[in-house]
């Protein structure tokens, strides 16, 4: 139904119903207003999560599990929204998760406390394209103010190593592990400079295992797979020479399109069998002429196949997976190989020793030694199936952050620092911006200033008297000045190694501008009627 | 249903018809028909010019777009009413001939509507009403020719494409980047352009999206993106330099005959015989690729872990499931044919490209690959960037709306000048002749004169500007000055000759505009008798 008609002619005829039953239309006022209060309630709800003293949220879901978290992409992506302006929050916040893995929770907070400033903007009868106009200069001026301040060790390994294990630290320390945050930062920092640069996380494996505290937690030097070895073969392997395959290990299919086998007696029922079988012989043969003493194979391996090789001494590894052949192949330097027929060019994989551990009460295969290690594993221990979740989720994080830095090595400072700077650039432009726009620009300042605001609530101190310190500190030049939420003071963060990566910063500061620009230029909600569920019978 | 009426003028009803509103006739018909247009038309209203605001629409699913493009807008409007259906079909004509102005025709139609209300009210025929438009229109179509500017097009001199191409996206979200994007609109039309026949094939050019990034990480990609693809087998290399690529639409895999067919086999030896020639099949195949010089395969099908395998072996790096308009692309930008059957592959049939790489995004495993420097290089694609998926999918919007554009210059290089500027002028020049038509027409034409007048203020108002004031001075200007450059200043830049603010429009783009619009209307006014099928209880 149309909801409001302005200068509706008296013939009431002339009212007609443009729109579907019970599909919407909100208009000007009315629909600026639905859009903050959506992105306002999003920003309130994840916003206690903010920083190294945030609150954890439980989701339950509709079928009753729990999840424990404080990453914000996580919580975004469990509730059920209805709004429009704050399903644009929830998708930043995803975006930030996919582009570089954290500051979901910033993200959305920037937005919504930019949103918050233009509504008191709107308040005072200032068109949003005009604090739109205001905000896009300040965030460029605030992108330009970040740029000047960050710190390049790309071409020093060391520092380099220094920075990413600062920046570990700052990610860690607002999640469940920061117990053990020098730990975890140092397993992160050297499962991802094995990866030499390459993004693709598939490429760490995290193995959780319930039992042992956090601190039992280690990355494995070579590789883990989580598979067990089949029965009779042997438990250990010293030198193996490993073949990476992926091929049918039970019977080969027939491709030849159409071939159906026909026979007229249960005696050539046999001969066929019997043929089959020694095609999989065959080309077990073949296998064993590659010199491998290792076999491991991404389909089943069949009992026959399998008790073979353990007669020949072959170590065979069943129903790898994808992900596990690709890996092991990245490791061990071996090539994945599906025909046989030319043991000569194919390149083996090679590693000193592949083992069965057991963690916790599982058996796990171990390659120790490898030839390559651009391939690793981590291993996860804790008391719990939720603590383990959320720890393979900040783990998860820190690692995304540390790869794009390690590709993009620019750094800038956390602890609210980098927020300071941005927000006293923008103050400066405010006053040399003429005319109106130079509220939004202030209003922009003000945004960037209410995020270490919320860290040092949420820390419980008093965030005025910080963020006034902080503000007189950047002021007086001490550009290196942030929270220190240990003490409830301001502190130079350069000395506390306080590290974020500037990419990430950079993509948080971007998007919240984007997503409050894309939400203060609505002036019209258009609802279409929900489709109808189907109430099927399970 | 009958109505009377107090003596302070409000309706009240004597007799409802309950629920038999079924048959509308005559004059009511016309006017409940006009009364549904004005309400589509309002709603775009205020998303015009470039301060012009977005819309936000939930669609059935719960998913949200946030856009100002009026096609985009009105498709997803959940509409009921006949007549609202056919605004958003006007819009969508205007979209598919021009790609561009779907706002302005229907903001121009509802206009033109509410004055022909009027007009009716006053006793006169809607056919009349109706012939009044048509004279008018083509009195303005005519005017625009005449006033029209036309633009160089040789390929050093670009700068008035990419004006033109700014103008449409100055309305956009994307507009704080419009200076690059028109830059990349213009060469991606004029690269893949054939300025002899005056024809822009845009199926050759692909606009690609990935959400991440932000919207200056935009770019063009001289060549073809292939996304969420990679290389079938994990270790083949993932860049190929000087790539000559064989293009396939049949699998690896031994052939299937469409006859129905039967291979029996009864002993060991046919056994051990099939199995042989299925592995000749598959050497066979990759034999005849490797010898025909090729060091890439893309294939429209999936090939399995043998194959695979043996391509890896052979060293020949493949790309399996393609889909079949990107393997057309491929094939068209490579100069290769696409090769249906292995029997066919022979080296000329091969297509070449400078650089084909495997690239990867953010934290999560998107892939894609990109064919660069492409042998005929007829083929571009945009690669969008953007925060998030909206944005990501208003900036694709945007972008195809000044990709038209362009493309439309490239067939007829003439432009008016915008904010206003072309329809004032054709307004005045309307009113000017309205009096040398005889008859109740001439009502009809003074009315069209109007309703354009109401459109630029709409502009204006949307501006922030007093809009009958600027409307009036505007006019008043481009009378006493001769000028038609003159419009409407809504970036408020001090300047109101659109020729110096470089603010262009198509000439093609704004005939078809008011030439829509006034069939539209035509086509409303015609309408005397709706009836709808009662429905189902």
């Amino acid at each position: 139904m149309m909801q409001s008609m302005p200068g509706v002619p008296f013939n009431l005829d002339a009212v007609p119903t443009v729109l579907k039953d019970s599909a919407t239309e909100e208009k000007g006022e009315t629909a600026r207003l639905s859009s903050f209060v959506g992105a306002l309630a999003i920003t309130d709800l994840v916003k206690t999560t903010l920083g190294p003293k945030g609150m954890d949220k439980i989701l339950q879901s509709s079928s009753g599990s729990v999840t424990i978290t404080n990453d914000g992409a996580t919580i975004l992506k469990s509730i059920y929204i209805d709004n429009p302006a704050a399903k644009i929050l929830v998708d930043i916040s995803k975006t930030q998760d996919d582009e570089v893995g954290d500051g979901t929770t910033s993200v959305c907070c920037l937005a919504g406390e930019l949103l918050r400033e233009a509504e008191k903007l709107v308040d005072q009868r200032i068109h949003p394209q005009i604090i739109i106009a205001g905000f896009r200069k300040a965030a460029t001026c605030a992108e330009d103010a970040l740029l000047a301040a960050t710190v390049d060790n790309g071409g020093n390994a060391d520092k380099m190593r220094d920075d990413l294990y600062n920046i570990a630290c700052t990610t860690l320390s607002s999640k469940v592990l920061s117990q053990a945050r020098d730990q975890f930062s140092s397993i992160s920092v050297d499962a991802v400079l094995r990866l030499k640069g390459s993004t693709n996380l598939d490429h760490i494996q995290i193995i959780k295992k319930p039992g042992g505290s956090l601190k039992d937690s280690y990355l494995e030097e070579g590789f883990i797979l989580a598979k067990s070895l089949g029965v009779g073969q042997p438990k250990v392997m010293e030198n193996a020479k490993i073949l990476v395959s992926n091929t049918p290990m039970d019977t080969d299919k027939v491709k030849i399109y159409g071939a159906k086998v026909r026979v007229d007696s249960l005696a050539r029922v046999a001969e066929i069998e019997e043929a089959e079988r020694e095609k999989m012989m065959n080309k077990c043969e073949k296998i064993l002429d590659h010199k491998c003493n290792v076999f491991v194979n991404r389909q089943l391996i069949y009992n026959r196949p399998e008790q073979f090789f353990a007669d020949n001494g072959v170590m065979a590894i069943e129903h790898a997976d994808f992900d596990g052949i690709e890996r092991i192949a990245l490791v061990t330097g071996g090539e994945v190989v599906s025909t046989f027929d030319s043991p000569e060019t194919a390149v083996l994989g090679r590693c000193e020793k592949i083992q069965e551990i057991i963690i916790g009460e599982d058996r796990l295969i171990q390659f120790s030694g490898c030839a390559k290690g651009e391939a690793c594993t981590i291993v996860l221990r804790g008391a719990n199936e939720q603590l383990l979740d959320e720890a393979e989720r900040s783990l998860h994080d820190a690692l995304c952050v540390l790869s794009q830095t390690a590709k993009e090595t620019k750094t800038v400072l956390g602890g609210g620092c980098s927020e300071a700077l941005m927000a006293n650039a923008v103050d400066e432009l405010a006053k040399s911006v003429a005319g109106k726009e130079s509220l939004a620009v202030e209003s922009f300042a003000r945004a960037l200033r209410a995020l270490p605001g919320i860290i040092a609530d949420n820390a419980g101190y008093d965030s005025s008297e910080l963020v006034a310190q902080l503000r007189a500190a950047h002021a007086a030049g001490k550009s290196t000045c942030g929270l220190n939420m240990n003490d409830g003071t301001i502190g130079d963060m350069r000395e506390l190694g306080v590290t974020e990566s500037w990419k990430l910063k950079r993509q948080m500061l971007n998007s919240a501008t984007e997503a409050a620009e894309m939400i203060l230029r609505v002036d019209d909600i258009l609802r279409a009627t929900p489709r109808p569920r189907e109430d099927r019978p399970h | 249903m009958s109505i009377a009426f107090d003596e302070a003028g409000r309706p009240f009803i004597i007799v409802r018809e309950q629920d038999k509103k079924e048959r509308l006739k005559g004059i009511e018909a016309v006017k409940a028909n006009i009364a549904a247009a004005k309400a589509v038309s309002r709603t775009l209203r205020s998303s015009l010019g470039p301060k012009g605001m977005d819309k936000m629409l939930q669609n059935q699913d719960g998913e949200v777009t946030v856009t100002n493009d009026g096609a985009t807008i009105l498709q997803q409007m959940d509409l009921q009413h006949q007549i609202a259906k056919l605004m958003v079909e006007l819009s969508k004509a205007q979209d598919d001939e021009i790609g561009d102005g779907t706002t302005g025709v229907v903001v121009l139609c509802g206009a033109l509507l509410e004055r022909a209300e009027r007009l009716i009210d006053q006793g006169i025929h809607p056919s009349r009403v109706s012939e009044g438009y048509e004279t008018a229109c083509d009195l303005s179509t005519e005017l625009l020719a005449r006033i029209s500017d036309e633009i160089t097009l040789n390929d050093t001199k670009l700068t008035e494409m990419k004006k033109v191409a700014m103008t449409t996206l100055n309305s956009k979200i994307v507009n704080r980047f419009k200076d690059k994007l028109a830059d990349i609109c213009v060469s991606a039309v004029t690269s893949v352009a054939d300025f002899e026949r005056k024809d822009v094939n845009l199926d050759l050019i692909k606009v690609e999206g990935k959400v991440g990034g932000k919207l200056e990480d935009t770019n063009l990609v001289n060549g073809i993106l292939a996304i969420d693809k990679d290389f079938s087998h994990p270790q083949m290399p993932r860049r190929v330099e000087d790539a000559k690529i064989c293009i396939l639409t049949c699998p690896f895999e031994p052939p299937k005959p469409k006859t129905k067919h039967k291979l029996e086999i009864d002993s060991v030896e046919k056994y051990k015989d099939m199995q042989k020639a299925e592995m000749e099949y598959f050497q066979d195949m990759v034999k005849k690729v490797k010898d025909s010089g090729a060091n890439l395969v893309i294939c429209q099908w999936g090939f399995d872990d043998e194959a695979n395998h043996l391509l890896y072996k052979a060293g020949l790096p493949a790309v399996r499931w393609v889909g079949g308009v990107e393997i057309e692309l491929i094939a068209l930008a490579t100069g290769g044919r696409i090769i249906p059957r292995f029997s066919e592959i022979s080296p000329e049939k091969l297509g070449r490209a400078g650089v084909v790489k495997e690239v990867h995004f953010g934290t999560t495993r998107d892939r894609m690959i990109v064919l660069e420097d492409c042998a005929k290089s007829k083929a571009v694609t945009i690669f969008v960037r953007g925060g998030n998926q909206m944005i990501l999918e208003e900036a694709k919007r945007s972008i195809h709306d000044a990709l038209c554009i362009v493309r439309n210059l490239v067939v007829d290089n003439r432009i008016v000048y915008g904010g206003g500027a072309a329809e004032i002028a054709c307004s005045n020049y309307v009113a000017e002749k309205m009096n040398e038509i005889p008859g109740v027409e001439q009502h009809a034409v003074g009315a069209f004169s109007e309703a354009l007048d109401s459109v630029v203020m709409a502009l204006a108002e949307n501006s922030g500007l007093n809009p009958i004031e600027s409307l009036g001075e505007i006019k008043a200007r481009q009378a006493n000055e001769k000028n038609a450059h003159l419009g409407i200043d809504c970036m408020g830049l001090g300047e109101s000759d659109m020729k110096k603010q470089s603010v262009f429009e198509s000439l093609q783009s704004k005939q078809k505009q008011l030439q829509h619009a006034t069939q539209m209307c035509r086509m409303i006014l015609k309408i005397d008798d709706v009836i709808q099928p009662s429905r189902y209880e």
